[in-house]
């Protein structure tokens, strides 16, 4: 398979614009488009540079898994899109979708280093095979008790670890998201050590249920749940999937991860989801499922991904390993 | 200056003393309660099942509590309103006050007991989960004492009450700021990371305070001084 990686004998950095004026000088064309298209147009055209910043754009993906949706109906693309944790843009529920239109995801980098064959920094087609995108309804179950069911789009994420070819050593992925406070509104006031920070065992990584998202309901990812590229591990609660990844590092210790450094006798490192480990200041025994008003689901062990994932603790204390 | 402080006196006691402010000031604290009803008849029925946001429970839940404490605190601003600007007759709304307040506790708990704890019916009802809830986790157990105080103030809010009480509905009545520090905590300890909002509240809460300090500390001043 070939790989590009990008080095910088391509390009002297001399002659690369740094990451600030580029911005700025985007920042410029758009406004002083949307000024000429206003003056101009306004009310004729009807669209706005919003169109070009969306950058929706549909992706092909073939269904690999489904859930029933007799008993897991998928939620709308609404729901699933204006009620986001998402703590650099807000932390009530609905801010992300108000607040991250400014996000600049094109052009987008991720940097893979530590314990790699290949490290270097890649850009979002280096790193997922466009042409093998799979669609995946998944049950999506955050700490807080409430769940969803979304249906992603991406590949697994060991397809992307090959690409890198982790060394032997390598034992835990680090994830890191994007820390860009002039285009994150709640970035001052999210109240958790930034940028935000996840990790996961290699096995873990390893999972072919373990997906890495591009895409949401057959569209490229809105920014608000974490766009361009995101992590999903179904059977763990929502905060370990990282959103907008900007660095993938191969490590051989554990990797530290921001709810459990912000309140570590809240939020562990494993994270699974656990009916009989409840959290300090609530249940985890049942859950919401939105849009509904009761939390009345009693809450599935591993998300009801057990099948395929309990092998992973076998032996593990979970009320430990929490 | 004195005679803008004058008007201004003068402004506040005309609106205080109109007619109908008692009963705009009773349309002012049901609205939040009619709109919220409303808009949960939509989603009940589904005619609008989007009317209280993707999670219409918690939506349901915070604005009724914010609410209650919004009053609350309102509430505990009627005294230091009146002596700071020398309008009595501002006292007539502060039972009325106090009565919303609680009204807006008594479903900000119904919503947690019907939706979280599934007591629409007795059979549903999770007692043993509240019951744990009670005990582990101390933002329960605080919402729960901020409750159990106003509901006490509410049952002796009558005018039966004050006169069989007497000196000790003073005292009892007290219980109030129990009420909202508890009420406070309890909003503390819900939040994960951002803790600004409670914090305004508390600070309000805490000015409130201070000033009965204060106004204790020039009473007694003054009274020296006279003697």
């Amino acid at each position: 398979m070939l790989v590009k990686i990008r080095s910088s004998a391509d390009l002297p950095y001399s002659e690369v614009t740094p990451e600030h004026l580029y911005r700025s000088r985007r920042d410029f064309i758009k406004t002083a488009t949307a000024g000429a298209i206003g003056a101009f147009a306004a009310g004729v055209v009807g669209c706005g540079p919003e169109t070009e910043a969306a950058g929706q754009g549909a992706l092909a993906a073939k269904k690999t898994i489904n859930v029933d949706p007799a008993v897991d109906p998928v939620n709308t693309l609404e729901q699933i899109t204006t009620y986001n944790n998402y703590y650099e843009f807000g932390t009530r529920k609905a801010d992300p979708a108000r607040t991250s239109g400014r996000l600049t995801t094109k052009p987008w980098t991720v940097k893979v280093d530590g314990l790699v064959d290949k490290p270097g920094d890649y850009g979002l087609e280096d790193l997922i095979d466009f042409k093998n995108l799979e669609e995946r309804v998944y049950r999506h179950r955050c700490v807080e008790a409430w769940s969803m069911v979304i249906p992603w789009i991406g590949v697994p994420l060991s397809s992307v670890l090959d690409k890198v070819k982790p060394q032997g050593r390598a034992q835990f992925v680090e994830f890191t998201t994007l820390n860009r406070p002039t285009e994150m509104p709640g970035w001052n006031t999210a109240g958790i050590p930034l940028p935000y920070v996840e990790g996961l065992r290699m096995d873990e990584a390893r999972h072919p249920l373990t997906l890495m998202v591009v895409g949401l309901y057959g569209q490229v990812l809105p920014n608000q749940n974490g766009a361009p590229l995101r992590v999903h591990i179904p059977w763990k609660y929502g905060f370990k999937s990282g959103k907008s990844i900007v660095r993938i590092r191969l490590t051989d210790t554990m990797p530290r991860n921001t709810w459990a450094i912000q309140t570590p006798s809240e939020y562990g490192f494993y994270a699974n989801v656990n009916p009989t480990v409840d959290h300090p200041r609530w249940s985890q025994a049942r859950e919401q499922r939105l849009p509904g008003l009761f939390k009345d689901r009693q809450t599935l062990m591993f998300n009801g991904y057990g099948e395929q994932v309990a092998s992973l603790y076998a032996g593990m204390d979970l009320r430990k390993f929490f | 200056m004195r005679s803008a402080w004058r008007g201004l006196q003068a402004a506040l006691a005309a609106i205080v003393n109109w007619r109908f402010f008692k009963p705009a000031v009773f349309i002012a604290c049901a609205i939040d309660l009619v709109w919220l009803s409303y808009d949960f008849y939509l989603v009940w029925t589904l005619k609008d099942t989007s009317a209280l946001g993707v999670d219409p429970k918690k939506t349901l839940l915070h604005e009724t509590g914010q609410t209650a404490l919004l009053i609350l605190l309102l509430t505990l601003s009627v005294t230091p309103f009146r002596r700071i600007f020398s309008v009595n007759g501002i006292i007539r709304v502060r039972r009325m006050l106090g009565v919303w307040s609680f009204t807006y506790a008594l479903a900000h708990l119904s919503i947690y007991l019907g939706f979280d704890q599934l007591c629409f019916s007795a059979a549903g009802c999770q007692w043993h989960d509240i019951w744990q809830d009670i005990g582990k986790r101390p933002f329960i157990f605080m919402g729960m004492l901020a409750f159990t105080c106003l509901l006490l103030l509410a049952l002796t809010s009558t005018t039966g009450w004050v006169r069989r009480l007497k000196k000790n509905w003073t005292r009892l009545h007290r219980l109030v700021y129990v009420a909202a520090a508890a009420a406070i905590t309890h909003f503390v300890w819900i939040q994960k990371s951002d803790i600004r909002e409670p914090l305004e509240w508390g600070t309000w809460l805490l000015g409130l305070l201070l000033f009965r300090i204060a106004w204790v500390v020039f009473k007694r001043r003054a009274r020296t001084v006279v003697a």
